[in-house]
């Protein structure tokens, strides 16, 4: 078997350090170093895997700007066979709708894939829209919230998706789009052997002139976007009372009160 | 792009989310915040209901929570959550009502059903939104958390239908009246050719909806063993909560996932979250933070969890709990 697999990456920044600008109800992109989306290295390594397992390759698609050839590389560096970069000042300000259209497309011009992985969601965004929303425009089926891999066999794979209160078994026939929690596998490192190949390695990329076949330009970045982003408001947290007590015995007075209170006890 | 609508009767529909026959919940929640929008606008509110075996006696309840309609689809296919089902039925529904807004909860089930949606209608969906408001012009603005809930974003949709995602537990449900009248549509179910993922079976059920507990008393990387989890069980039984945990002990194996709360776990919002040993990373804040009452424990005096407690105890809480169950349980035996 010869699986032709891709997985989606997006570069994110550091969300652990970032800063936010209260004021201006802005994100200081560069208070922060960017990385690959902490659930994308989820959905790589669940690519790997199954790569390893029945053969294959993994190619690492991501839109961004050229910085994110960085991500890419690191893709290749964590398994990843090959990268493309979809990468064009008109794709800016798309939203799910306008990024997953393009990212689409370009898996149109690719060829359908066996497989697509991407993680649930990023942690910039938040929105866990786009994967969905490509396999829709790709006709094809998707799963979400895919915590673990079962089996893959010939031309199907089984997965656990996750629901709120269950967990299901799914038996679904390629093609298909999965889209992983972090709970799927635990992602490997790259070794400085990888690292240092990958360095190497001449990322593709891809403008929207390199796409006119399959795209339409006016559904592309944010003229092609169905929703606007208005405002941004970075909320102050709301004001606790915030009383630290140095012992339990200073407190529970304090606190027997407070779960009265709340009607708790 | 679909086009702008310029239908004088307008409409609001939400999806009725179910599982096992049993309305979800946020179903309700969007009923009340659909009423209100409805009202707003002049338009009318319908809901959408797709089950098996679902009958009128239920379709009711959509009505006695606000609903004017309810197009009502029974089929074995809509037994389990499939997903292609689903979205085949809901987009021909929209096609032929044209509403201005169409709203789902953000459960698993909705967030992965409404981007499909969405897509096949090429109109936008904004996830996971915490309100919604009618600005002057008569549009709908969806506010939501991004940046792992570090700041909220106000969006504006310039497709129909405007759609979103809701997240659970931030809505009004109304009372319910069952004296409001309303119609139940019986419709057609049309059958996707698309193969769908087949559901083998249930893997496992975990019976706790963390979601929806009052109390959760969480555990964190302080407890320093697994057992350190059964005196927040004894905790939480006190105050008849539930146990909640942060990433670390779920991913060492000491307890499972459906208990842990955060950005890749739960998004709770109980009247009292009690952090045990949680040093409170920007993940774990962004799935509690919005609480009621947060008392949070903890050794150091530093950690970032106490910025967004009520109350906080600076201590070793294998020395706090023990007296902390002994006073709670004190205080209710000489109340009753």
């Amino acid at each position: 078997m010869s699986l032709k697999i891709i997985v989606l990456i997006k570069q994110v920044p550091d969300i652990a350090k970032v800063k936010f600008d209260v004021e201006k109800g802005r994100i200081d992109r560069s208070s922060a170093e960017a990385e690959i989306n902490p659930f994308d290295l989820n959905a790589l390594e669940a690519a790997v895997q199954v790569k390893e397992k029945i053969g294959g390759s993994v190619l690492a698609i991501s839109m961004g700007p050229p910085s994110a050839v960085t991500a890419l590389r690191e893709a290749i560096s964590r398994g990843a066979d090959d990268a493309l970069l979809l990468e064009d000042k008109k794709f800016a300000g798309a939203d799910t709708w306008a990024t997953s259209y393009t990212l689409a497309r370009a898996i149109m011009k690719i060829g359908k894939p066996d497989l697509i992985f991407c993680g649930e969601k990023t942690v910039d965004g938040d929105t866990g829209q786009v994967g969905a929303e490509i396999a829709e425009q790709l006709d094809i089926p998707h799963v979400y919230y895919v915590s673990k891999i079962k089996d893959v066999i010939n031309d199907r794979i089984i997965v656990v998706t996750e629901m709120e209160d269950a967990s299901y078994s799914v038996d679904t026939p390629f093609p298909v789009l999965i889209s992983v929690t972090k709970d799927v596998n635990k992602p490997r490192l790259a070794t400085l052997k990888e690292k240092l190949k990958a360095m190497k390695i001449q990322i593709r990329s891809w403008h929207s002139e390199d796409m006119l076949d399959v795209l339409e330009m006016d559904k592309i970045g944010y003229p092609g976007s169905p929703t606007s982003v208005n405002k941004v408001v970075v909320p102050k947290e709301r004001s606790r009372e915030g009383k630290v007590f140095k012992s339990v015995e200073e407190a529970m007075p304090t606190i027997l009160e407070a779960l009265e209170r709340q009607k708790v006890i | 792009m679909a086009t702008e609508l310029t239908n004088k009767h307008k409409k609001v529909i939400i999806f009725a989310e179910q599982r096992g026959g049993r309305i979800h919940p946020i179903s309700f929640e969007l009923l009340g915040k659909g009423r209100e929008i409805a009202d707003i606008l002049g338009a009318e509110l319908a809901s959408v209901i797709l089950g098996d075996g679902i009958n009128q006696e239920s379709a009711m309840e959509l009505v006695y929570y606000g609903a004017d309609r309810v197009f009502l689809y029974n089929h074995p296919v809509f037994k389990m959550p499939d997903v292609i089902q689903y979205k085949c039925n809901i987009v021909r529904l929209i096609e032929e009502e044209k509403p201005e807004i169409f709203l789902f909860g953000a459960t698993h089930f909705g967030r992965s059903l409404g981007p499909r949606v969405a897509a096949a209608l090429k109109t936008g969906l904004t996830a996971d939104c915490i309100d919604l408001q009618i600005d002057e012009n008569g549009d709908l603005v969806q506010i939501r958390p991004a940046f792992t809930g570090n700041i909220l974003a106000h969006i504006k949709t310039r497709t129909r239908p405007v759609m979103s995602t809701v997240r659970y537990k931030v809505m009004q449900m109304r009372e319910r009246d069952i004296t409001r009248n309303g119609t139940i549509i019986e419709k057609n179910v049309e059958i996707s050719s698309l193969a769908s993922p087949k559901f083998l079976g249930k893997e496992k059920e975990t019976g706790l909806n963390i979601a929806d507990a009052k109390v959760i008393v969480s555990g964190g990387r302080g407890l320093g063993t697994p057992e350190g989890f059964k005196l927040i069980k004894e905790l939480a039984d006190v105050l008849e909560g539930v146990v909640g945990s942060s990433r670390t002990p779920v991913d060492d194996g000491w307890i499972g996932k459906e208990h842990q709360v955060g950005f890749s776990g739960n998004t709770v919002k109980p009247k009292l979250y009690i952090a045990c040993g949680i040093s409170g990373s920007p993940q774990h804040l962004a799935g509690m933070k919005d609480s009621e009452m947060i008392i949070a424990l903890n050794t150091d005096p530093s950690a970032s969890i106490f910025k967004f407690a009520d109350y906080g105890i600076v201590g070793d809480l294998y020395q706090i709990l023990p007296q902390m169950i002994k006073e709670i349980k004190t205080r209710k035996m000489n109340r009753t």
